[in-house]
């Protein structure tokens, strides 16, 4: 079943306090940074903290996944001490092209190899943070069976196209990467995960932010402060009349299995596929939001 | 021969709360001496200085001072700051042989 994704939080590895609490905040997806918010002196002392983090806790349910740094400066070490740790994914820093994956995917083939982990178990995220990777983007989320997804970093990439960040506006200045990015992630079947919103204390322009994302298609949104969180989830969180009808939509389709009908209705309209795959989506994010929708309360 | 020698001063962690900060050093032939620093050294000291010790073993290192500052470290990150001071004490902080790390770090 899909994985719901509204938010990833970025939690520098280096903080031992962090990665214990990593799971209590309820992101959906954690992601350790071993890159930029790492010092340069501090690399190897951050590996080996999250690699014993990884061994050690029970994140639950929450998907941890680990950015690393780049193969020359250290990458290799980190892919080395994930796959060990038994980290699901493994997130590429700046992703410009195909290669750029399959040079991560060959260290980590070697990884699983030598210590006996199930080949193509490790998964990656891609990161697309510059023009000539939004050019590529397809190509990239199309590269290895091993990616399951895609987010759009826009820090470096306005500084790459010569302009800067323009929440307050309606931030066009990556309407085109962002449109880039959704669209070879739907197109190759993977998730699509937005920018960090880098004002922690201006929640209105992040909800504005969040809306606009959720209406491009994308499954979430990146956070860097848990006060953020409870804003995207809020965004996410189906209408209750989107909830209502898509109750009714799987209602349909139950009954008419249990009449063994190849043709289901509902109000006198065909349900088809695509139908089908949004009522279930806007259940699960229901579910996500804490609404009883399976009737368990009952 | 030991794979890792205490060639140099080396310090690791922070003075942050959840952390430790380790400085290691030289201690030809007196073993292993910990001086140790916590405010949870009542409930707890015994716990670190065994922890560490054993990590030091681990890494067959047989030797050292070891200065101990805590903050109220879980045992996980005390190996991983322990871990990380001997690697930098003995010059090595790229290509970890990991498989070795592993065979005891379970």
């Amino acid at each position: 079943m899909e994985r719901l994704r509204r938010t990833m939080m970025f939690l520098p590895a280096s903080n031992p306090g962090m990665l214990r609490d990593a799971n209590l905040y309820g992101a959906d997806s954690i992601m350790f940074d071993l890159e930029d918010s790492v010092s340069l002196k501090e690399k190897d002392s951050s590996r080996f903290l999250v690699y014993q983090a990884v061994k050690t806790f029970d994140y639950g349910d929450t998907e941890i996944i680990v950015r690393i740094n780049d193969l020359a400066q250290g990458g290799r070490d980190d892919i080395h001490a994930m796959v060990r740790a038994g980290i699901d994914v493994i997130r590429l820093p700046k992703t410009e092209s195909a290669e750029d994956v399959h040079a991560v995917e060959a260290v980590i083939l070697e990884a699983e190899t030598q210590c006996g982990r199930e080949i193509g178990s490790t998964k990656i995220f891609t990161a697309i943070e510059g023009p000539l990777g939004v050019l590529n983007a397809y190509s990239i989320a199309t590269s290895s069976q091993r990616i399951i997804g895609m987010a759009i970093g826009a820090e470096d990439y306005v500084t790459s196209m010569k302009t800067r960040r323009y929440p307050e506006r309606a931030s066009e200045e990556i309407f085109f990467a962002r449109s880039m990015i959704v669209h070879a992630a739907r197109a190759a079947g993977i998730a699509a995960v937005d920018t960090v919103f880098s004002d922690v204390n201006d929640p209105e322009t992040l909800e504005r932010e969040t809306e606009f994302i959720k209406q491009l298609g994308f499954d979430g949104k990146s956070v860097i402060n848990p006060r953020q969180i409870p804003i995207v989830n809020k965004v996410f969180r189906p209408s209750d009349k989107e909830i209502k009808n898509a109750m009714d939509v799987i209602a349909a389709i139950n009954e008419a299995e249990a009449r063994g009908s190849g043709v289901i209705a509902l109000n006198g309209k065909m349900i088809d596929k695509p139908i089908v795959e949004r009522a279930e989506r806007v259940l699960m994010l229901a579910r996500a939001a804490g609404i009883d929708v399976d009737g368990k309360g009952k | 021969m030991a794979k890792f020698e205490i060639k140099d001063q080396a310090i690791a962690g922070t003075l942050e709360s959840s952390d430790l900060q380790i400085t290691i050093d030289q201690n030809n032939g007196k073993g292993i001496e910990i001086d140790l620093q916590s405010s949870v050294e009542f409930q707890f000291g015994k716990r670190i200085r065994e922890v560490i010790t054993e990590t030091l073993s681990n890494l067959e290192i047989t030797d050292a001072k070891v200065s101990v500052v805590d903050q109220g470290a879980l045992d996980c990150t005390i190996i991983a700051r322990t871990i990380a001071v001997v690697h930098r004490a003995s010059g090595v902080t790229e290509n970890i042989d990991w498989e070795a790390l592993e065979s005891w770090n379970v």
